[in-house]
């Protein structure tokens, strides 16, 4: 009777001791050559008890299926371990894929969406070349009227065709007035987009700003969840910890208007405007002012990036200098 | 506007430091911008007792003073004053005050020092060391009750708050306006200044007329007339006010009208009487050619649109900007006429920016919408002040032409909207209290509302809303409650192309590209340079910030070029810029149409490297490898058809991008003289889609399917074709196989070996299945198809088959 567990353990430990190819070579020859120990076992069979014969048969024939497997193995290891290849020096620089990237300002807005996302905000975006009508009419702002100085404003040069005066929106709220024109509440939006104003550059101020703008409107909403809104969003760009304040404000299309400030480094810093929709934009929209309010709010996204990014100069965000721009690598992913 | 503190403490008690003052009032709405103090800081520097006067012992013409200033111990100073004398009040600097110094008149802090010898703990000032004047022969004696100890800032100089005024809030314009503000937020009441005054017999419509020609202009004129008067200094303390409030000092006449319009935010003019052709007054638009000679010396030239306020023959006054010379009050002045008037904002807006650089005090209060109720308050009090500070006496009642009266509405607000609103129920007691303190009169209607109506210094109190927001801010935004949002959450509305804008954003940036936001406004020869809409019109702006940039972009390509220009010089190798961003165009008669689109642009050189990989510039190839990996991350398709037929693009390297059939955009070479005109150095590749014309041609609903686990068989394959046949349609027709899963092109030739006017293209085939393993005669029978298609579709020959 052949010992097949003998013969394999046997097998497996000289082949654990070839250690080059030839080493191989030679043990394959020892077993599964033409007159290789294995092969002879095979031969044997025949020369068997033919109640031993389907047994060692089949055994050796798996065992020699197992060797072949074993061999190749091997011959893997002692490969992989000849081409480790030659010790580098590895502080040369490496060969380095582009790295892409977005602008900071998408960074951010993107940012900030994905916080209001996360309360349940949609998202959508309006014309930057705006109907006057939307930008002030309907937003409580008439022509003549004072508040009209708080938007220095570019207008649309008059093609002379008697359409509709044009501009380029210096908010994002005329977007309250179109959402409003195609949704019921409950109203829960945010509306990122580029505003204009004729105002001079310098380190604080750009001509071409991104917005975002808000408007929240249900049965049963007071100050209170403008408070709790807000300060959850500051929260959650700003940190945990950061103090917040709500002072009085005006704009034409809230009432109570207001402005959240955080305390930014000892200073305390205007982020945004807010306020509860005016009644006369809710009864507008075709809706029961008794029944629906909400709150509005607005908010520069540069003034965000420039805070939690420590840009001192608005001015770079436009110019995109790539130097620049590599700056915010650092920030990829972690929003 | 600048609220000087004593001033304000003429109508109102507060019991708070400065700067929880401003603080208070910036909460509330009216935002205190900075505290300035007359004089100076003063910091460290109280009120003294001189206690004692001991000669110095080492120096005949120095003396010691012991100065008591409230704290438990007095101090010892040396001091050279020649008028320093036990028992008087002085102001005296303790070690760390900022003082100016006398020979350098720069601010300098004390120290303790020694003189010949003496400890000196502190000084006892002088006035030009408390930068208050020049005077330095001696210390500055103080004439106060004040206690020792209380900073000097209290009695001396005055602490004068900067406040912005909202739109909406003319009367922040004003002391009374701020002191109303005072009391509400510390429940306090005002006192409200005097407005009578004896009157005359001889009605005031005896004296003058008032003529309105533009009611819309001029919604309400009134007029006083005062005989008798005599014009000479205002008294000090007007005068001292108002140059704390930061405006010069004239006579008592016209002093007392910007007093009062910084008092009540309503301006004031005074004409001399007698220089009034007929007496009377006539408000109407500038005749043609019509000439006025201001106050300030200008001459204007009036325009018809101007308003005017005339006697019966000429101009007088720019109506609520600035008097006219002529008119003016003058030493011999006996008679005036006072004029309390409101004019609209918008007609005040137009006169002022074509005449004036920055407005007058009087146009800004005007240009803020005033209610004319006010005119009539401040005429009053006006003629009370002058007639005590001039004399004279007023002629009987006054001169009111009022065509824009309106009817003041009364506001009703309920308990239950302040609550919905503010999320909290205040008492009724806490809000006749802040109403009461603002001036706005209320009554409460049992059970449950207020009628409230808008006092005359205010036109913002016309729905409940607006009351709400007097209770809100006045007991503080930040003591109202605070709730997360309840209720249901919307559902979305999927805007297909902002989502594909963002898409491409995140694949680009993935394929190692740098996204920019360039500025939307470009001039005309930007975008005939980079003849993306050559004839195409734009959106032009009437009011450009810069006049070269003067219209909307009708293509990303001008901004994209720019961009790439100013940073190829930084950028040592491979330069890949993107913008996903907005074009305009007009569509007369209607609002611009606006279209999204993606701009790529790619160039420069791959860099050599130590390692032995040698440089080349990026071509076509590159920024088709581009396409295809963005084609492959939205799951998009794109057709290359040759020639994209765009002026500003190569014509034999670019190619139109087609999905679905439909044309999405270009891809290619951007001509060299496009980009030598935006200053792009060697070649640069643009990548440009319409994200409107790509979102629709979108699959909705994409199904992925699991990779084989049959092996796969690999053969390669060379034709030999016309040169004419593009690989891409070989490429196209090897894969239309059933049995083919993927093909690459992998070695191009043309040469010697194969037929001239032919080239040898070599395509490594991958057949697969997704069910079974192939077997050799399955790839056999699959390649002999594929070579019969090639061979009548293109020609091709099988090479070393």
């Amino acid at each position: 009777m052949v010992d097949l567990a003998a013969l394999e353990a046997e097998a497996r430990s000289s082949l654990a001791q070839a250690t080059d190819d030839a080493g191989l070579e030679s043990w394959r020859i020892e077993w599964l050559g033409r007159k290789g120990r294995l092969t002879g076992v095979l031969r044997g069979v025949r020369d068997l008890p033919a109640e031993e014969r389907p047994l060692i048969g089949a055994g050796a024939n798996r065992l020699k299926g197992l060797l072949e497997e074993a061999i190749a193995a091997r011959q893997r290891e002692l490969s992989a371990s000849a081409s480790e290849g030659p010790a580098l020096d590895v502080t040369l620089p490496g060969r380095r894929p582009p790295l892409g990237s977005l602008h900071p300002i998408t960074l951010t807005r993107r940012m900030m969406e994905r916080t209001f996302r996360d309360m349940g905000f949609d998202v959508v975006e309006g014309p930057d070349v705006e109907l006057e009508e939307y930008n002030f009419d309907r937003l409580r702002i008439p022509a003549g009227h004072p508040a009209r100085d708080m938007w220095d404003t570019i207008w649309v040069a008059d093609d002379g065709s008697g359409g509709p005066r044009q501009l380029l929106r210096t908010h994002t709220s005329p977007m309250q007035i179109r959402y409003l024109e195609r949704r019921q509440p409950p109203i829960r939006v945010i509306v990122p987009g580029t505003c204009y104003r004729y105002e001079a550059t310098d380190a604080t101020h750009e001509w071409m700003l991104t917005q975002i703008e808000g408007l929240v409107i249900d049965e049963n909403l007071s100050f209170a969840h403008l408070k709790g809104t807000l300060e959850a969003f500051v929260r959650r760009v700003f940190g945990a910890e950061i103090e917040t304040r709500f002072r009085c404000d005006y704009f034409p299309f809230v009432e109570p208007g207001a402005e959240l400030g955080v305390r930014w480094q000892g200073d305390w810093l205007e982020v945004l405007g807010c306020g509860m929709v005016h009644p006369e934009i809710i009864a507008d929209a075709g809706l029961d002012p008794e029944r629906y309010t909400g709150f509005a709010f607005g908010m520069g996204v540069e003034r965000v990036a420039m805070l939690r990014y420590g840009v001192r100069d608005i001015r770079h965000f436009y110019r995109n200098d790539v130097r620049f721009l590599r700056e915010f690598d650092q920030f990829r992913g972690a929003g | 506007m600048d609220v000087p503190l004593k001033w304000l403490a003429e109508y109102v008690d507060w019991d708070l430091s400065v700067e929880e003052l401003a603080h208070r009032l910036s909460m509330a709405g009216a935002e205190v911008e900075s505290i300035k103090r007359s004089g100076g800081e003063w910091d460290q520097v109280v009120v003294g007792r001189v206690a004692a006067v001991d000669q110095h012992p080492n120096a005949d013409r120095l003396r010691l003073a012991t100065v008591e200033f409230g704290a438990d111990e007095p101090l010892q100073v040396v001091c050279g004053a020649p008028n320093l004398a036990q028992g008087q009040t002085i102001a005296f600097a303790q070690v760390g005050a900022q003082l100016v110094d006398p020979n350098t008149r720069e601010l300098r802090k004390l120290r303790k020092g020694k003189i010949r010898g003496v400890t000196s703990l502190g000084m006892v000032c002088s006035e030009r060391e408390l930068g208050l004047s020049d005077e330095h022969e001696g210390i500055l004696v103080l004439d106060t009750e004040a206690e020792l100890g209380t900073p000097l800032a209290d009695v001396l100089g005055d602490v004068v708050l900067d406040i912005k005024p909202t739109p909406n809030r003319p009367d922040h314009f004003s002391v009374l306006g701020i002191a109303r503000e005072v009391a509400a937020l510390t429940n306090g009441a005002v006192r409200e200044p005097s407005s009578s005054y004896a009157e005359s017999e001889i009605p005031t419509e005896q004296r003058t007329s008032v003529e309105i020609e533009d009611a819309e202009g001029c919604p309400r004129y009134t007029a006083i007339v005062i005989d008798g008067v005599e014009v000479g200094p205002s008294p000090q303390w007007m005068q001292d006010a108002l140059s704390s409030a930061g405006m010069r000092p004239i006579n008592n006449i016209v002093d007392v009208t910007n007093y009062v319009m910084l008092e009540w935010g309503q301006p004031l003019h005074a004409f001399d009487y007698e220089v009034l052709r007929e007496g009377r007054i006539v408000v109407r638009r500038a005749r043609p050619g019509e000439h006025l000679d201001l106050l300030d010396g200008s001459e204007l030239k009036l325009e018809p649109d101007d308003l005017v306020i005339a006697d019966a023959e000429r101009a007088v006054a720019l109506a609520g900007i600035m008097g006219g010379a002529e008119s003016e009050i003058s030493d011999s002045t006996t008679t005036i006429l006072l004029e309390t008037a409101n004019f609209q904002e918008s007609s005040i807006r137009r006169s002022r920016a074509r005449h004036t650089e920055s407005g007058t005090e009087a146009s800004r209060r005007f240009e803020k919408s005033l209610n004319p109720e006010l005119a009539e308050l401040a005429a009053r009090r006006a003629a009370a002040l002058i007639i005590e500070t001039a004399g004279g006496a007023a002629d009987l009642g006054i001169v009111d032409t009022y065509p824009g009266k309106r009817h003041q509405p009364q506001v009703v607000l309920t308990q239950r909207r302040l609550e919905q609103i503010l999320g909290v129920q205040p008492s009724v007691e806490e809000v006749r209290g802040v109403l009461s303190a603002l001036g706005i009169p209320n009554r409460w209607l049992p059970p449950d509302r207020y009628a409230v109506s808008c006092p005359p210094w205010r036109s913002d109190i016309a729905v409940a809303d607006d009351v709400v927001e007097e209770i809100g801010r006045i007991v503080g935004y930040d003591n109202l409650p605070s709730e997360p949002l309840p209720g249901a959450v919307p559902d979305p509305d999927i805007d297909p192309e902002r989502v594909l804008g963002e898409r491409i954003r995140d694949v680009l940036t993935s394929l190692g590209l740098r996204e920019v936001i360039t500025y939307v406004a470009v001039g005309e020869d930007e975008l005939t340079a980079s003849a993306a809409g050559s004839g195409t019109a734009s959106v032009q702006l009437q009011n450009p910030m810069n006049v070269a940039r003067d219209r909307m972009r009708s293509s990303l390509r001008p901004g994209g070029l720019q961009a790439f220009a100013l940073n190829q010089r930084e950028a040592h190798g491979v330069l890949g810029l993107y913008e996903v961003g907005k074009i305009f165009s007009p569509r007369p008669g209607n609002q611009a149409s606006e279209a999204r689109m993606a701009l790529a642009l790619l160039g420069g050189q791959a860099a050599a490297s130590i390692h032995g990989d040698s440089a080349r510039p990026l071509d076509f190839y590159d920024a088709k490898g581009v396409l295809e990996q963005l084609g492959a991350g939205l799951g998009v398709s794109f057709e290359l058809s040759v020639d994209a037929e765009d002026a500003a693009l190569a014509s034999g390297q670019s190619a139109k991008l087609n999905v679905s059939g439909k044309q999405v955009g270009v891809l290619g070479k951007v001509s060299p003289s496009v980009a030598s005109r935006f200053a792009v150095d060697g070649d640069v590749f643009a990548l440009e889609l319409s994200i409107g014309t790509l979102a629709p041609l979108m699959r909705d609903e994409v199904t992925v399917s699991s990779p084989s686990v049959y092996p796969s068989a690999v053969e390669d394959l060379a034709l030999i074709v016309d040169t004419s046949i593009s690989a891409g349609d070989l490429a196209s027709a090897i894969s239309g196989n059933g049995l083919v899963e993927s093909v690459e092109l992998f070695d191009i030739y043309s040469g010697d070996q194969i037929p001239p006017g032919s080239k040898s293209l070599a395509f490594r085939v991958f057949y697969r299945s997704p069910d079974r393993t192939l077997t050799d005669r399955d790839v056999e029978k699959a390649r002999r198809g594929i070579v019969r298609r090639l061979e009548s579709q293109f020609g091709a020959v099988l090479r070393d088959a």
